[in-house]
């Protein structure tokens, strides 16, 4: 479904994606990690066509993300992209962050658009806060709704970039527990995150990334076993330290 | 289009018989920059007095501070220049008020008088502005080693306050240069107001106001690229400045 | 000293003062600010497009206004506004203007340098975060700005936009250079005839002073409310 083939990517001269190929097929949960600075992010963002870059092809559903001839909102619509800062409209009400992608994106109705928006509400529980604003929520809380934003859209696959590093250690369980009912209710999921229980609960391989170059790529239960390269060895023996 | 244009009107002479066209412009940037010369140094000093005033402990001292400012702030400048010229002269005891009338180039003192002031309540803004944006400390830290409240202000707080409000006070500087063509309306032959004469008496218009526009244009890169020296050759080393909110004109 | 002072003139004159001078300087003010802003975000947004093609003529306009008195280009645009006119009706003649639309275009045109450099800076401070998150959802160039950016912007920078119209409120009194009946005109005129300079200048003070003051205790209660909470 998401090709990611040979693609690099420069920050003026410095190179910050080194010839990264992957995929990810319909219904797998794909977690990425690797130290900071490795480009993780970077990546995740060239999917939906956020950063651009110059050489490679990414691919999703078909569709070429870098092709000069692709109609990028119509595709990123179809895509849902859920950030470490939440980004949530703050001068909307969470109702409204729902509805207006909805209504002025996708030309749904107001009425549908609102039905939408409440049963996800309700999914992610926080049916009772849809008239607040952002500002009055929890950190947790906007993430969860940020995500509710996300799957308004009804994406075809989903990216997280980071979903728990912005938040307090209390509210990192009730985001993940959403993003694990996402997964086995069998969303196409690509996660950047340091939350390695997360992978080993869902993820069905892990991506290991490092200096902008794919180190690794194998299955979950082989990755955390034995991982191959010694700088995944390293980076797993630092962050299960906790 | 019917206007008819004649760029050599500025080696004509002019209705006064004894300067071309573009000497009497020269004139009248002569006394824009004067005017604006005198009115921001009294713009400095007592800007830099109730900007400070604002500052101190003293209840008494900050609620002046802030009626002086309101005062100038809140009238336009046009109609203190009128008060300045017009209304002045009558309520001072009739012997001040006579030697008022007969000054020569009043329009130019009373020009002077009335633009400082209205610029002073500006740079007593970005002088409070400054002096607050620096951390707590550095008062406590002067006081703690023996120095008086003036002391503080003088050693301490003003020199780095002064250095890091020097864009606003560029702009400031820049506002009272520009605003300093107000004054034609009390009589100052400035350049705008020579600008407008040249206009009514050659009927070239826009030949007088675009050269009046450039030399504007040239005066400001001038000052602008002459404050950005000062600010580099003034900088303390490491340290970085408060970007000061945006001034209206 | 104030043994002369005359009462009578400025309570005989209230109403021309007031029906003729006081409604030319608000409607010119609200006129001025509205036309300012609209024509102040454009430039803005043309100086934050990127492109050089709209990014230059805004950028060198804006520091056009910038560097010139606001007397200057009343002069300018007075003498302007005619022949473009003329130019753009395609008529025999310069193209008769009334004073106030004269004074109206100036004031928009004038004020839009300004008025860009607030929206420019409101607009500089929505976090790209905002954006790359309205994009994710599919959202076009027009719709992002349009539904998440300016309306952000516009609200944090209503305190600096309303200070700004207060600034355009005084500076109508400029209008005097062109003979034009403002509240100051309206004033002078009542002055010059009756002999009353001191009275009718004071009153002048007074009105602009207490109008531009509680207008800026207006803005100052109504920062507090309107800001959003991030």
């Amino acid at each position: 479904m998401i090709k990611i083939d040979r693609v690099s990517k420069w920050y003026g001269p410095v190179q910050v994606l080194k010839d990264c190929s992957a995929a990810v097929a319909r219904g797998e949960v794909v977690v990425v990690c690797g130290p900071s600075g490795s480009g993780k992010s970077t990546l995740i963002k060239c999917v939906n066509g956020l950063e651009p870059f110059q050489k490679g092809t990414i691919t999703v559903d078909g569709v070429s993300v870098s092709d000069r001839k692709t109609n990028l909102p119509k595709l990123r619509a179809r895509i849902g992209m859920v950030f470490q800062h939440f980004e949530l409209f703050p001068h909307l009400t969470v109702r409204r962050n729902l509805t207006l992608p909805q209504v002025k994106v996708l030309h749904r109705a107001r009425d549908g658009a609102e039905k939408k928006a409440m049963q996800l509400l309700d999914r992610v529980g926080l049916r009772d806060h849809a008239d607040k604003f952002p500002g009055q929520l929890s950190g947790g809380q906007q993430q969860r709704v940020a995500i509710a934003r996300a799957l308004a859209m009804d994406p075809i696959a989903m990216l997280f970039d980071e979903p728990t590093s912005a938040l307090d250690p209390e509210m990192i369980q009730e985001v993940l527990d959403v993003m694990v009912g996402l997964a086995r209710d069998g969303m196409t999921m690509i996660v950047v995150t340091h939350e390695m229980g997360f992978a080993r609960k869902v993820a069905d391989r892990v991506v290991f990334v490092d200096q902008g170059e794919i180190v690794e790529d194998a299955p979950t239960a082989d990755f955390f076993a034995k991982p191959r390269s010694q700088r995944a060895q390293l980076f797993l023996s630092k962050i299960l330290q906790q | 289009m019917n206007y008819h244009w004649n760029w050599a009107i500025f080696g004509e002479l002019s209705p006064d018989g004894i300067h071309t066209y573009f000497q009497t412009l020269l004139l009248g940037t002569g006394w824009t920059l004067t005017t604006a010369a005198c009115a921001w140094v009294v713009a400095l000093v007592l800007g830099s007095l109730v900007g400070v005033l604002r500052t101190t402990p003293f209840p008494w001292a900050v609620r002046l501070g802030n009626a002086y400012v309101e005062l100038f702030r809140n009238i336009p400048l046009l109609v203190q220049m009128f008060l300045w010229y017009f209304v002045v002269p009558e309520i001072v005891p009739r012997g001040v008020g006579n030697w008022l009338k007969q000054l020569p180039d009043a329009s130019f003192y009373t020009a002077v008088v009335a633009l400082g002031l209205y610029m002073s309540a500006r740079v007593a803004e970005q002088v409070r502005a400054g002096t607050l944006s620096l951390p707590r400390g550095q008062r406590l830290a002067g006081l703690a080693v023996g120095l008086t409240l003036p002391q503080v202000y003088f050693y301490v707080l003003l020199p780095m306050t002064y250095r890091i409000i020097l864009p606003p006070l560029t702009s400031e500087l820049l506002n009272t240069i520009k605003n300093s063509a107000v004054a034609l309306t009390i009589g100052l032959m400035e350049l705008t107001a020579r600008a407008r004469a040249m206009q009514e008496f050659s009927f070239q218009v826009f030949e007088a106001f675009t050269a009046a526009t450039v030399i504007y244009i040239v005066i400001n890169i001038v000052v602008t690229f002459a404050m950005r020296l000062i600010e580099h050759r003034v900088a303390v080393p490491g340290y970085l400045g408060l970007k000061a909110p945006a001034a209206g004109h | 000293m104030f043994a002369n002072f005359d009462f009578d003139v400025i309570l005989r004159s209230l109403p021309y003062l007031f029906y003729q001078g006081m409604t030319f300087t608000l409607l010119l003010t609200a006129l001025a600010t509205l036309g300012g802003i609209v024509v102040g975000t454009l430039l803005a947004l043309m100086r934050l497009s990127g492109v050089s093609f709209l990014n230059l003529p805004a950028a060198a306009y804006v520091n056009l206004m910038r560097s010139v008195p606001f007397v200057l280009m009343i002069f300018w645009f007075y003498f302007l506004v005619p022949y473009i006119g003329q130019w753009i009706t395609r008529s025999p003649q310069p193209l008769q203007v009334g004073a106030f639309a004269s004074c109206l275009i100036t004031f928009t045109l004038f004020e839009a340098a300004f008025f860009c450099e607030i929206m420019r800076a409101g607009i500089q401070s929505i976090p790209r975060g905002q954006v790359a998150a309205a994009e994710a959802l599919g959202m076009t160039y027009p719709k992002t700005m349009g539904y998440i950016v300016l309306p952000q912007a516009f609200r944090n920078m209503v305190p600096v936009l309303l200070t700004q119209t207060i600034v355009l409120f005084q500076d109508t009194s400029l209008v005097y250079v062109l003979s034009v009946t403002d509240f100051l005109g309206a004033a002078s005129k009542i002055a010059q005839r009756d002999g009353r300079l001191v009275e009718m200048y004071i009153f002048a003070a007074c009105i602009y002073f207490l109008v531009s003051l509680g207008a800026s205790h207006l803005v100052r209660q109504l920062q507090h409310r309107i800001a959003i909470i991030r």
